[in-house]
């Protein structure tokens, strides 16, 4: 026996509005936009903001003079600049050797079920998230006083590396990962020993995702200054650093050293330093975004 | 058969056997292998340089007075060591900047994972990432010099200079990059299957993210707010500059307070002598900095990788 | 030319005659060899392959004969590629994978505990399924093998001659410099032969060489492998059992068999003379396959 389809309750034939809310769902969605827009906003205001109030003292005279407290209107950082090439360079010397080859034992070499691996990965995981400041703390126990190597650029240098170490094994091991299997597999059906397949193969494969890896770490390196507030770089220094064991100051420490200071002079001075570290920042990204989109390996 | 197969049978030596064991080859293993073990120094040195001074500072002021007493003066001629004061500087700072950055992080990673289109998220996502890039001292000037000037003085005319809501809000919106971006990991982790079976069924975008997505991805953006609390509570240099230097016993974020970040800062940046009461408090004072986040960053990765596994 | 465009020569089951059976004698090519293998390269005893516990191949025994190709052939799944990586050690990399029973080449133990993977990988090459040539130049990718095993040659001669035996060097002679992955595909696995021959090898292993190229690319590796043939020891494994039949001497039948708990277990079925496999199967279930009734 056939059945008959009952005619659809509603009266139109075709029947799409449905029974959704859509004044709730608009507003869902601009609740959610504007979640994003706050961030976006703030941050326009923020460089607006330094910008403008920077503007006086964006001249050459900020890294041709060195800082004064005495005389404002002549004030620069250039021990500031020099003090954060030589602290960086000191960063990259420590932090990069170590956490390539790191990173390459991790993904090349270790089981990676055995304990001891993933120990080393969920101890990785966890130095990322330590605040900047206990590094400081590591950094003067061990580094300065310890050691015995004082309040000076390689202090800095080791500290900052061990900051950013967990960064550079991170991006490496990704970068290596991404190197498909069948490459290393053809080296090693030559006769090649594991070294040589991932000296000679996988790691220049991988050299662009290392490459924005260490400008990522380089970066976060050149904007902390928690740490080095532990390390003596407060002190007030008018010099370029004479080698590694001399004392020093950085961009962002430099920064802080005016802000503290009362007078609108220093205000401005702090913005126009401010202006300066964000350029050489948004320099090393756009740097790291070109490397990126010009090296997509089309495997 | 196969009489060939005895080694010996075939006369002479194995022509695949090893003719010269490959030292270079273990010598590298063993240098990769000191390298990946760097990380585990770290956390070692970590652990030892906060450990030492910390139980030399506990044989002299008992754990209960520091733990539970008011009073954080370590540099006063007649030094007390409760570090009370600090914790709850701290905490204030951190419901404030909690309080803006979970709600503003996690609808942001929604309207990126489920709202915008691919060419919005091109240029939105990188957005955050810039903001995620800006060094804290430059949030710290800004908290200082504009939100306390120009945002909060207006609002609240009696506001102190340093006050802990200019920095409570600055640092809420530099977290907000951190809950984003993790919450939305976790979210495109979510197997298209499930959104596109709630889209068949005539869900709105609304219901699916609400209902569907949100659930799913749950320990991950509870990981991730887990991860912004971690951030708050170790951040230091909003703090040092906007929030001011003085231990304050109050709730009121109108007026200025130290949390245990500045005071470290503070006083690690000051001119204490080694081995002396107050260089020990510094150490003490990191101990419990650091056991707090690292209890925070274990429940976190805990949860990362229950959504891991779960979508795997 | 090969058989390939042979019309005559069936070109699916539905060819099938009276008896069931396709008839791929028609292009059988593979020369004529005795039943017994005369000059043994490898010889395997009771072979099994494990995967930690699970037991991917189970008992071969066989003999490999010296400028013979001998083509593995059978369904997918049942331990071809697994055993072939065995011979040259490859499942060495794949932890928890281990080898019981003797595989022996030129009667020596390949897994005996005193002997280098890295010098039976020199001895034994490898073409792979995809090709997959290095991100360098077409003459780096010849005179890497050389240059990690530290052979004195005169490179630019021996990438010359590697390329003239590969078919391939008429066509990049004018720019080695070129990136080899700007070659195509058959050109790209003709480039991996090359480079697989430089650093000297006996024995050429090839897992499914042809699957990932057209039929005309196929041709020239086909015709390439019996020109090989004469100077080295091929093993290919195919899921084309034409391709079996045209280019090699002997052939030898896989099939898996299901257990209690459903679990695949590879195993030999049939090893003999190519043209006695395709025209006289001794067991029926290799006469099943090769006519097409099943996998």
């Amino acid at each position: 026996m056939t059945t008959t389809l009952s005619s659809p309750a509603s009266s139109s034939p075709i029947d799409l509005e449905g029974k959704g809310q859509p004044f709730v769902d608009k507003t869902f969605r601009w609740i959610l936009f504007l979640c994003l827009a706050v961030g976006i906003i703030f941050l326009a205001i923020l460089l607006t903001y330094v910008t403008i109030k920077g503007w006086p003292r964006l001249t050459p005279t900020l890294w041709e003079n060195m800082p004064s407290l005495r005389r404002p209107a002549t004030a620069g950082a250039q021990s500031a600049i020099t003090g954060t090439l030589w602290v960086i360079g000191f960063t990259a010397l420590f932090a990069l050797p170590v956490g390539f080859l790191g990173a390459v034992y991790m993904e090349e070499y270790a089981n990676p079920t055995s304990r001891f691996t993933r120990f080393v990965e969920v101890n990785i995981q966890n130095l990322a998230a330590v605040p900047s400041i206990v590094y400081g703390i590591l950094g003067l126990a061990i580094f300065a006083r310890a050691l015995s190597l004082g309040q000076s650029v390689i202090t800095a240098g080791l500290t900052l590396a061990l900051l950013v170490l967990p960064v550079i094994i991170v991006s490496t091991r990704e970068a290596l990962r991404a190197v498909p299997q069948n490459i290393r597999h053809g080296s090693l059906a030559l006769g090649a020993t594991l070294w040589q397949t991932t000296w000679r193969q996988t790691m220049p494969a991988a050299v662009p995702g290392m490459a924005t890896g260490t400008i990522l770490a380089l970066s976060r390196a050149i904007g902390e200054a928690a740490p080095l507030l532990l390390l003596g770089a407060v002190t007030f220094i008018s010099f370029n650093p004479t080698g590694p064991f001399s004392a020093y100051t950085t961009l962002p420490i430099q920064i802080f050293n005016w802000t503290k200071e009362s007078r609108e002079e220093f205000q401005v001075l702090a913005s126009a330093t401010i202006v300066l570290l964000l350029v050489i920042l948004l320099a090393m990204n756009a740097v790291a975004i070109l490397i990126r989109n010009r090296t997509q390996k089309r495997w | 058969m196969s009489t060939a197969l005895a080694e010996s049978a075939a006369g002479g030596l194995n022509p695949l056997r090893q003719t010269k064991p490959r030292y270079g080859e273990k010598v590298i293993r063993g240098i990769l292998f000191a390298a990946a073990a760097v990380s585990i120094f770290t956390t070692f040195g970590i652990i030892v340089s906060l450990l030492i001074p910390s139980v030399e500072f506990f044989t002299e002021i008992p754990v209960t007075e520091f733990l539970f007493t008011t009073t954080w003066t370590p540099l006063f001629a007649n030094p007390q060591y409760g570090v009370l004061p600090l914790i709850m500087g701290t905490m204030v700072i951190t419901v404030i900047a909690i309080a803006i950055a979970i709600p503003l992080g996690l609808g942001s990673a929604i309207y990126l994972s489920e709202y915008a289109k691919p060419k919005a998220r091109k240029v939105l996502k990188p957005t955050l990432e810039v903001l995620a890039g800006i060094p804290t001292v430059v949030f710290g000037f800004f908290a200082l010099e504009f939100i306390t000037e120009f945002v909060l003085k207006p609002i609240f005319p009696g506001i102190q200079v340093f006050n802990a809501l200019s920095a409570g809000i600055v640092m809420g919106i530099m977290i907000i990059p951190t809950i984003a971006s993790l919450s939305e990991d976790a979210m495109s982790a979510v197997p298209a299957g499930l959104r596109d079976g709630a889209y068949a069924l005539g869900a709105t975008k609304r219901q699916v993210a609400l209902r569907v997505i949100v659930p799913a991805a749950l320990s991950g953006i509870v990981a991730a707010f887990v991860l912004g609390i971690s951030r708050a509570i170790g951040e230091t240099m909003i703090v040092t500059v906007a929030a001011g230097l003085q231990p304050n016993m109050t709730l009121n974020p109108l007026e200025g307070m130290q949390t245990m970040t500045s005071y470290i800062a503070a006083a690690g940046a000051g001119d204490v002598s080694t081995g002396s009461i107050e260089y020990k408090s510094i150490f003490a004072v990191g101990m419990l900095l650091f056991i707090i986040t690292f209890f925070m960053n274990m429940i976190s990765i805990r949860l990362v990788r229950k959504y891991r596994q779960a979508y795997q | 030319m090969s058989g390939i465009h042979d019309p005559q020569a069936p070109q699916s089951t539905s060819d099938l005659n009276n008896t069931g059976r396709m008839d791929v004698s028609a292009v059988l090519e593979g020369a004529e060899v005795p039943e017994a293998v005369s000059n043994i390269v490898f010889d395997l005893a009771n072979v099994q392959v494990y995967y930690g516990d699970f037991q991917a191949v189970r008992d071969v025994t066989m003999q490999i004969g010296r400028n013979e190709i001998t083509a593995f052939i059978g369904p997918s799944g049942c331990g071809k590629s697994t055993l072939l990586r065995s011979f040259n050690r490859m499942n060495d990399l794949i932890p928890g994978a281990r080898v019981e029973g003797l595989l022996a080449y030129h009667g020596f133990n390949i897994y005996a505990p005193d002997v280098d993977p890295i010098e039976v990988r020199r001895r034994i090459g490898m073409v792979f399924q995809k090709p997959n040539v290095f991100p360098k130049s077409i003459y780096e990718n010849v005179a890497y093998g050389p240059k990690v095993n530290g052979m004195k040659v005169n490179m630019d001669d021996l990438v010359e001659e590697c390329l003239t035996k590969a078919a391939l060097w008429d066509e990049v002679k004018d720019d080695l410099k070129k990136s080899a992955y700007a070659l195509s595909g058959g050109q790209q696995q003709r480039l991996v032969i090359a480079r697989c021959i430089a650093v000297k090898p006996e024995v050429i292993l090839m897992d499914e060489p042809c699957a990932s190229l057209d039929p005309i690319a196929t041709a020239k590796i086909e015709d390439l492998m019996k020109e090989l043939a004469k100077d080295y020891t091929i093993v290919i494994v195919t899921h084309n059992m034409q391709q079996a039949a045209r280019v090699s001497e002997r052939t030898a039948f896989f099939t898996a068999d299901v257990d209690a708990n459903g679990v695949r277990h590879g195993r030999l079925v049939e090893y003999g003379p190519t043209r006695r496999i395709f025209t006289a199967p001794h067991d029926p279930r290799t006469e099943d396959y090769i006519s097409g009734r099943f996998g």
